[in-house]
């Protein structure tokens, strides 16, 4: 679906509108609760996550490779792992979204910044899922 | 961008001393005041005043007031109840976005430094413009709404609903919350900032109105609501003790049980 977008106003354009006419803008986007819903439901995920890896991180203080390996094989401690990187991933992702909505208010830098955000979020978030991957099934 | 730094024509000069009191004679209090004019091309100064402390009312509107009359007839501020109802005379003052009227000039240690509220175009000295918040005021629809004929008496509502409006109905819409909060800093040409919201959560809470879901849909945008990420500054500013963001948070509630 294609959208025509107004040309930007020139400041005597700005002017002559109306204070209301300028606040309704374009009116609501009828979404951000998703956003915000998700934000929590990621948050408290990575708490429990979070504790879970910093205890198998603990466990493999002075590990050699091959322990580590071997504890890395295990599905339960391979699963968890992938949701940590699945829920951090999504969390990071929507955390720096909503940083540059707030501090970035050039359209043109907003959306190539938007774009560039999932990118680097989908090329980290793979890398470690490769990484278990790995470790996990690797010969 | 945000920019950090003040365009090189709003820098604020050090401006003139009026009336330094020459004999230590009374208590005098020093008033470092904002000033900038439209019908000029200077920078924006900041001038003191010097008030005697046993010659005035207790409060920095009175000092205000004093000043006007007595030492410079051009200071530009906005005043009408002088009791804390109307919400005219919200400046910064020490720092704090607040009422003049309702600020003891004993509360600050030191000379009292005042300023128009942040962040919003200035018309003239202490004088801010407006227009913006309240046309987002006016976007929310402020004002019941019913799709039912309306009763030959009244709308009802039970007590146990009335008690829901406590904490909203006494906002007086001065904007020292709004002015206090940054994202409505960086964003208040699409973030309806905290006192629209609180005022928008006062007629969504309302039983008698008839609209919640509209109004709801109305306010369910990433940045008219999702913007505000619970900073409290409002609630810290509001000189009437309310807390819009306990308001922001119900909406935010209503919005995920609607949906969850």
């Amino acid at each position: 679906m294609s959208t025509r977008l107004p040309p930007t106003p020139s400041p005597t354009q700005a002017i002559l509108r109306t204070p209301l006419g300028r606040v309704r803008g374009l009116g609501s986007a009828k979404e951000g609760t998703d956003h915000f819903w998700k934000q929590r439901i990621t948050g408290v995920a990575n708490i429990m996550l979070v504790t879970a890896a910093i205890c198998i991180l603990v466990s493999l203080i002075g590990a050699d490779y091959a322990t580590v390996r071997k504890t890395l094989q295990k599905p339960a401690v391979a699963i968890l792992l992938l949701m940590l990187v699945l829920a951090g991933m999504m969390h990071m992702r929507l955390g720096m979204q909503t940083v540059i909505e707030d501090y970035v208010h050039s359209e043109g830098s907003k959306v190539v910044l938007l774009m560039l955000n999932t990118f680097f979020t989908i090329g980290i978030g793979l890398t470690c899922v490769f990484a278990v991957f790995k470790l996990s099934f690797g010969a | 961008m945000v920019t950090l730094t003040l365009p090189r024509n709003s820098r604020v000069n050090r401006g003139k001393a009026w009336n330094q009191p020459v004999r230590a004679k009374g208590d005098w209090k020093e008033f470092q005041i904002y000033r900038w004019s439209p019908d000029d091309t200077e920078n924006p100064r900041v001038d003191s005043y010097w008030v005697d402390k046993n010659d005035c009312g207790p409060m920095v509107l009175d000092a205000l007031i004093k000043i006007k009359a007595e030492v410079d007839a051009t200071l530009t501020f906005r005043r009408s109840c002088r009791e804390g109802i109307c919400g005219s005379c919200a400046m910064n003052i020490d720092g704090t976005n607040t009422l003049a009227c309702l600020k003891s000039i004993d509360e600050v240690k030191g000379p009292i430094k005042i300023y128009p509220l942040p962040h919003m175009k200035v018309v003239k000295d202490l004088v801010p413009d407006m227009t913006n918040f309240y046309a987002q005021h006016q976007s929310v629809e402020p004002w019941l709404k019913t799709s039912t004929p309306t009763p030959p008496k009244e709308w009802k509502q039970s007590k146990p609903d009335r008690e829901k409006l406590d904490g909203l109905y006494e906002c007086i819409l001065c904007a020292c919350c709004s002015t206090s909060c940054p994202s409505y800093w960086w964003n208040q040409d699409r973030y309806l900032g905290p006192a629209v919201l609180l005022q928008a959560y006062r007629w969504v809470i309302d039983s008698r109105d008839e609209a919640t879901g509209e109004r709801l849909d109305n306010l369910e945008d990433p940045f008219r609501l999702y913007r505000c990420h619970t900073i409290l500054n409002c609630a810290k500013a509001c000189p009437k003790g309310l807390n819009p963001a306990k308001a922001i948070a119900e909406l935010k509630k209503l919005m995920v049980e609607r949906r969850v």
